[in-house]
């Protein structure tokens, strides 16, 4: 079974953004990028599965800039056997990236697709539901736990009332969540061994694939500030304190 | 003029308060019908309870076995097909809504505005990005049906009781696809108040120290009636389960009160509790960033503060 995993690179999760003063977008020059948090753990899960000899082989996909050949090679130094990257000058809506999704399954018929279940930058958390709708395949988003067995895959899914399990017919659509597993660091000797891994270079325009990004965004603003509030030194005084607001 | 479709939420016959925040943002549009779909085994119940909701022009149900549980890959087609005649489809940000929406707007071929936290006119929306350090205005395809999810913390629940609008069943008739199927669902059972809907939730992180400590922060908030939350590092170590994280990757709340107790203040968790009235920080480190955002705060070691508190109240 071939994997294809979602490998997205974004602003690193602990750097604070700041709007542009302007509201025209938000500073991202000499800002820190890294892979997408969510992403490395679909990673880490498709190499799992290819250790447990359920799959042959990871490929993972980004779609962006040219320079994003330096985060792919990051992935590949994590374990993938190859990279798939899809050049645009421009960052994609979800239902891009899903439709470019779609293309590359098609062409690479793989069993499964994992991906990060949001990219945090855009938040969206609709790229793989969107994959699986065009795909007319299963999927299961949120996962915490994947287990592969018979041609069919049971995952449980975080949700907001616990932990909801749901099997699957393969191929199908994973999303991960943050406790599926815990990504490997990459080590020095694999960065130098990634070197010699196969990058596939696609031209968007050559997919065919019709642009689904619908939303303008039209303006960018920071968001409300909370300030720093009143020090009460002592427990009763708390109390005192919110009894006075009517809070208690 | 805009037709609004809101799909409801619902778990164990019982209608989620998810659905009339939906109805709030659906309200906000001004739009000429709103419109709740209830897809269900049985919809009789919830639909009598949706149809309380204030704002509602008209429920509809989908009653069919296969809605038992809400698979989005079985719900999805059925929601695409009803949402003919509609310019905008609203579903709760919850996970329920999180899963279906984006299967619904790529059946329909159109994008998706995720966590709608307000409603700038029938097709302009401000959203969060970046765990909400950034507020985009973003402006939809007034050609396409609108298929967003609504952001619950930002929306209060439309009023219940006043209204009567008329149920009617419809027949959705499209094939679903049996290669998703419903196992189990393991709910941590609690008499508590729901985390989501709660006006007061009192959160315990990593300085609880474990699982058993925790018990405190349950007596705590049970003495003051409110809903328990955590941090995911409080989640992770194994003291409370899952549904319980508050933050960007788990629950974004907005109770009336928020106490934080032993949570530095991470800012993933801090997106989760941006709109909360007032923000409570118990922390022994007077350093901790909680206190940078926190209305009152209070340093000091928990173990000492918690049971002070409980007898300060007595
Ligand atoms: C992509 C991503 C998503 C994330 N999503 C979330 C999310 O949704 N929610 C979330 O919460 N986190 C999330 N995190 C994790 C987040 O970055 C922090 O790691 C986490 O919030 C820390 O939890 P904490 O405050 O409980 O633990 P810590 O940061 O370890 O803080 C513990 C605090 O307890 C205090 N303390 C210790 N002992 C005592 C005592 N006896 N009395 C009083 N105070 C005491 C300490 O001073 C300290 O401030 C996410 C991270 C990533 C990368
Ligand atoms: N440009 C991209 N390149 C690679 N993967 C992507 C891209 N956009 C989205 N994805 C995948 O889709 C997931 C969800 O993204 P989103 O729907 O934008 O929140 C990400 O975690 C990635 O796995």
């Amino acid at each position: 079974m071939k994997i294809l995993v979602g490998y997205k690179r974004v602003v690193d999760y602990n750097v604070r953004i700041q709007v542009k003063p302007d509201g025209s977008g938000v500073v991202t020059e000499g800002v820190k990028l890294s892979a997408n948090p969510f992403d490395d753990i679909a990673l880490e899960e498709a190499l799992r599965l290819r250790e447990k000899g359920v799959a042959e082989e990871v490929v993972i996909v980004g779609i962006g800039p040219a320079d994003l050949t330096a985060h792919l090679r990051n992935g590949l130094a994590m374990g993938a056997n190859r990279a798939i990257h899809v050049t645009t000058a421009e960052a994609v809506q979800p239902l891009t990236a899903a439709r470019v999704f779609l293309k590359l399954v098609e062409k690479e018929q793989p069993g499964l697709v994992i991906l990060g279940k949001q990219a945090i930058d855009d938040d969206a958390n609709q790229t793989g539901q969107m994959l699986a709708a065009l795909w007319d395949r299963p999927q299961a988003t949120f996962a915490s736990k994947v287990e592969i067995a018979d041609g069919k895959v049971t995952v449980t899914r975080e949700i907001d009332a616990g932990l909801e399990t749901i099997e699957a017919d393969l191929p199908a659509v994973i999303t991960t969540d943050l406790r599926l597993n815990e990504p490997r660091f990459i080590k020095l000797p694999d960065i130098m061994k990634a070197k010699s891994k196969p990058i596939d270079t696609i031209e968007f325009g050559s997919l065919g694939v019709e642009a689904g990004d619908h939303l303008k965004t039209t303006h960018y603003a920071a968001p409300p500030k909370r300030s720093r509030g009143v020090m009460v030194k002592d427990a009763a005084e708390l109390v005192a304190t919110l009894k006075q607001k009517g809070l208690l | 003029m805009s037709k609004i479709l809101v799909i409801a939420e619902h778990l164990d016959g019982k209608l989620n308060p998810s659905t009339a925040r939906a109805v709030s943002a659906a309200a906000a549009v001004k739009p000429e019908a709103i419109d709740v779909l209830v897809l269900a085994d049985s919809a009789d119940t919830l639909a009598a309870e949706a149809a309380k909701i204030e704002g509602v022009s008209r429920v509809l149900t989908a009653t069919r076995a296969e809605n038992a549980h809400a698979l989005a890959a079985v719900m999805a087609p059925q929601v695409a097909k009803a949402a003919a005649g509609y310019s905008h489809v609203f579903v709760p940000s919850t996970t329920f809504g999180k899963d279906l929406a984006p299967r619904v707007a790529a059946l329909l071929g159109v994008a998706q505005v995720s966590d709608v936290m307000a409603v700038e006119g029938s097709h302009t929306f401000k959203r969060p990005i970046y765990a909400g350090n950034a507020i985009v205005t973003v402006e939809a395809d007034p050609a396409q049906t609108v298929v967003a999810t609504i952001r619950t913390a930002s929306w209060s629940a439309a009023s219940n009781g006043a209204n009567s609008a008329p149920i009617e069943a419809s027949n959705i008739d499209v094939a679903l696809p049996s290669h998703t199927r419903f196992v189990e669902l393991k709910q941590g059972k609690s008499d508590r108040p729901d985390l989501q809907s709660a006006s007061k939730v009192v959160s315990g992180g990593r300085g609880v120290g474990s699982k058993e400590n925790f018990e405190i922060v349950y007596k705590f908030a049970d003495k003051i009636g409110a809903a328990v939350g955590a941090s995911r590092a409080a989640v992770d170590a194994g003291y409370v389960p899952n549904e319980m994280q508050v933050g960007q990757t788990g629950k974004i709340i907005a109770p009336e009160l928020y106490m934080a107790i032993g949570i530095s203040g991470a800012i993933q968790h801090l997106t989760g509790i941006k709109d909360a009235g007032t923000i409570v920080a118990i922390n022994k480190d007077a350093e901790a960033p909680i206190f940078e955002v926190a209305d009152i705060g209070l340093v000091g070691d928990l173990f000492k503060i918690i049971p002070e508190l409980e007898a300060a109240l007595a």
